[in-house]
């Protein structure tokens, strides 16, 4: 995988997305019960804006001086025994990690979720090497036995799947023989797993934020799947995008409050790990050899721009489960591991306009992301940045919506024209306002996608404005 | 211990600074002084009882079970919640605290009745793994205990391997009442002490809230999926 994710063009995606009524209620239910979580513990905190305000100012110094910070926590890793690899691209970093495989000899590798080697494609890259690289966070387990779907959402990664689609995932790829039920389904994965974990020569894990000060990465769980993927492989290799750092334990502590609460409104998750390179003399479990990976990837093309904002990002997923633009469309309508408002400003930002200039028009600009942001990151902001970019750098406007402008502006500016297409427009907009019996709309062009989903007005019987002005006035006078 | 390698260090950060438009920086960065400090306010000023009562609270919604007892009731409060847990072998750490509070007798008594008791051995290697991985219950005591979160805090060293509270199928911590702090803050503070008196963070510390969870499938909560399926606090009350 890689930040984009599949081949089809963006309205194929969205078709596709809006005619999947069971992801769309589940979009629907997450969206709700998440977003319920998060507005009941921050009621519950009561100075939710101090916390949002504070967490701002963490991020935004730590981007300000994110060499500094950087260095300091690779010198604090090296110090205490554990190896650092800054990788400006992908392929550095997939080749680095390929090194440490084929040097272990690994045949088995056991992965926690991690949105940043998904990034960069890691696990194709390993499985071409001939090792066995097991996804363990339960979503994403799921998506690797379905053959390899893609994740839908940033904490949720399997919501598009429903219980009966998991059972029958598991009863064709692992000749699982019980019920839909999620408590069996998820006992029957522990068992499967724990195999995984006990045979696993190296752990892979990506980090939610390294602590500067200590040289320390910190993971972040409920199923505690990142623990085993550190406590029992001889290698660990943490990958981690480089806006990824705090400076010390005392915002590491506000960070992760605002990650847990903003993501799935508990308090703390079940587990958060705070890992500092390799075990201890004397300590049985933990890992012997230790790696960080710190990846660019188009980060730092982001550094210094007026979208440096977008880096504050922690991945709680909060723009997301509040998005009415994600709620219709789902996540695989993105086409990019990133989905989402922060998708749709990210996703152009690290891979370019070309395959993604669509994503910044996936909103309403309704600025409910901005309001969610526990970093507060102006999302809507950056979109309608995105696309003013896109029109002025690109001059990439749809060629129908062009000609629609300049058919209006040419009509405008022509009297006869104007009242003309003002008097035809209406038995137009009739005429294809209805939906066929197939439910299709008949509208073409820009008023397809409109009449596919639902009718048009018609016409009114009292005519146009202009005419019932006239109307009026006239009444008025006598 | 030898020092670990760092590679392309140096373009790497040098981007970053170009991209930033300014020079490396590469010492003189202080942190500034936040305008805001709500973490501090969290609980201020409580006793250690009213941080208790907001724990158990806590500990409810995280479906954890926590029983509160004088430091007397400790050994039998232990075996009826061994006994709940349905018994089976159990893992422990290596803590001087099992003695201090009296635990590793009723352990011994546990083990003369045939249980399988199992005290973390550095000296064993992979074969704590191994018996941690089949106990039914694993034990260790809290460092630092979290009020508003229902969190246990765990310190790793050669004696308190990571795996006691991670592989058995459940899980029983015991915590000191004089442990209890507000929140995640003062837990960080307390790191702090211990990095400047020893040199180094503890190479693995948890931070542990109750049975590992999922809702990865349909947002359905399931208790247990890699982690314990079951968590019993025994809260001491040694103050």
């Amino acid at each position: 995988m890689s930040v984009k994710i599949g081949d089809d063009k963006f309205f194929d995606r969205v078709e596709k997305g809006i005619d999947n009524e069971f992801m769309r209620k589940a979009v629907r239910e997450a969206q709700s019960r998440l977003e319920g979580r998060k507005s009941a513990i921050q009621e519950e905190m009561g100075n939710w804006e101090d916390w949002r305000e504070l967490s701002e100012e963490i991020r935004q110094h730590t981007l300000e001086n994110l060499d500094y910070y950087l260095e300091q926590f690779a010198e604090n890793v090296a110090a205490q025994g554990g190896h650092v690899f800054f990788a400006e691209t992908a392929e550095e970093a997939n080749q680095y990690i390929s090194g440490i495989i084929k040097e272990k000899d690994a045949k088995n590798v056991i992965k926690s979720k991690s949105m940043v080697t998904e990034e960069i494609g890691m696990n194709e890259k390993l499985e071409e090497l001939g090792a066995n690289v097991v996804e363990s966070d339960l979503g994403e387990w799921i998506l690797q036995l379905d053959d390899q779907d893609p994740p839908s959402h940033i904490v949720v990664p399997a919501l598009h799947k429903n219980k009966e689609q998991i059972e029958e995932t598991f009863r064709e790829k692992r000749q699982y023989d019980q019920t839909s039920d999620p408590n069996e389904l998820a006992l029957f994965a522990r068992k499967e797993l724990r195999k995984d974990f006990l045979a696993a020569d190296v752990g892979i894990t990506g980090n939610n934020f390294a602590v500067a000060e200590s040289g320390s990465i910190s993971l972040v769980t409920n199923e505690g799947n990142a623990r085993l993927a550190t406590t029992l492989p001889k290698t660990q290799i943490s990958v981690m995008g480089m806006e990824r750092i705090v400076p010390t334990w005392e915002e590491l502590d506000v960070l992760v409050t605002m990650l847990c609460n903003s993501a799935v409104g508990q308090k703390l998750t079940s587990y958060i790990t705070g890992l500092t390179a390799t075990k201890e003399d004397g300590d049985v479990d933990g890992p012997e050899e230790f790696h960080v990976v710190i990846i660019d990837n188009g980060r730092s093309k982001i550094l210094g721009t007026k979208y440096q904002s977008a880096l504050q990002c922690i991945r709680c997923a909060a723009c997301i489960n509040v998005c009415p633009v994600y709620r219709h469309i789902g996540g695989h309508s993105y086409g990019s591991i990133y989905p989402g408002p922060i998708g749709a400003v990210l996703t152009p930002l690290l891979e370019g306009y070309d395959e993604h200039k669509e994503l910044p028009y996936a909103s309403t600009l309704c600025a409910a992301c901005t309001d969610a942001c526990p970093v507060k990151i102006p999302l809507h902001e950056l979109l309608v940045e995105h696309r003013k970019d896109i029109v002025e750098k690109t001059g990439k406007v749809g060629f129908a919506e062009k000609m629609a402008y300049k058919g209006f502006a040419y009509g405008a500016t022509h009297p006869s024209l104007y009242s003309f297409g003002k008097n035809q427009a209406p038995g137009y907009i009739s005429s294809i306002s209805k939906s066929d019996e197939d439910g299709k709309g008949k509208g073409f062009g820009p008023a397809k996608m409109w009449t596919n989903i639902r009718d048009l007005p018609e016409k009114d019987k009292d005519d146009s404005f202009r005419k019932w002005f006239e109307n009026r006035s006239k009444g008025e006078e006598s | 211990m030898a020092r670990g390698t760092i590679q392309n260090k140096e373009t790497f950060l040098t981007n970053i600074a170009d991209q930033l438009g300014r020079k490396r920086k590469t010492e003189g960065v202080e942190r500034p002084q936040w305008s805001k400090s709500p973490q501090h306010d969290v609980f201020a000023g409580m006793s250690q009882d009213e941080m208790l009562d907001r724990f158990v609270l806590q500990c409810d919604k995280i479906h954890t079970n926590v029983v509160v007892i004088p430091q007397k009731d400790l050994a039998s409060s232990f075996e009826r919640v061994v006994s709940d847990m349905g018994s089976g072998s159990i893992v422990h750490w290596n803590d001087p605290r099992f003695e201090t509070y009296g635990l590793k007798e009723t352990l011994k008594k546990q083990e003369d009745a045939g249980v399988d008791v199992f005290e973390w051995n550095p000296d064993l290697g992979h074969k704590n793994i191994e018996k941690a991985e089949q106990a039914n219950i694993g034990v260790t005591f809290s460092d630092t205990t979290l009020a508003e979160s229902g969190t246990v805090v765990l310190h790793s060293n050669a004696g308190k391997g990571r795996s006691v509270s991670l592989l058995p199928q459940r899980y029983i911590a015991i915590i000191p009442k004089s442990t209890l702090v507000p929140r995640m803050t003062q837990a960080a503070e307390k790191l702090h002490e211990l990095a400047d008196e020893n040199g180094r963070t503890p190479s693995c510390v948890n931070f542990i809230s109750g049975p590992s969870n999922s809702a990865d499938i349909e947002l359905r909560l399931v208790v247990g999926v890699h982690g314990p399926v079951q968590a019993t606090y025994i809260v001491i009350d040694d103050q």
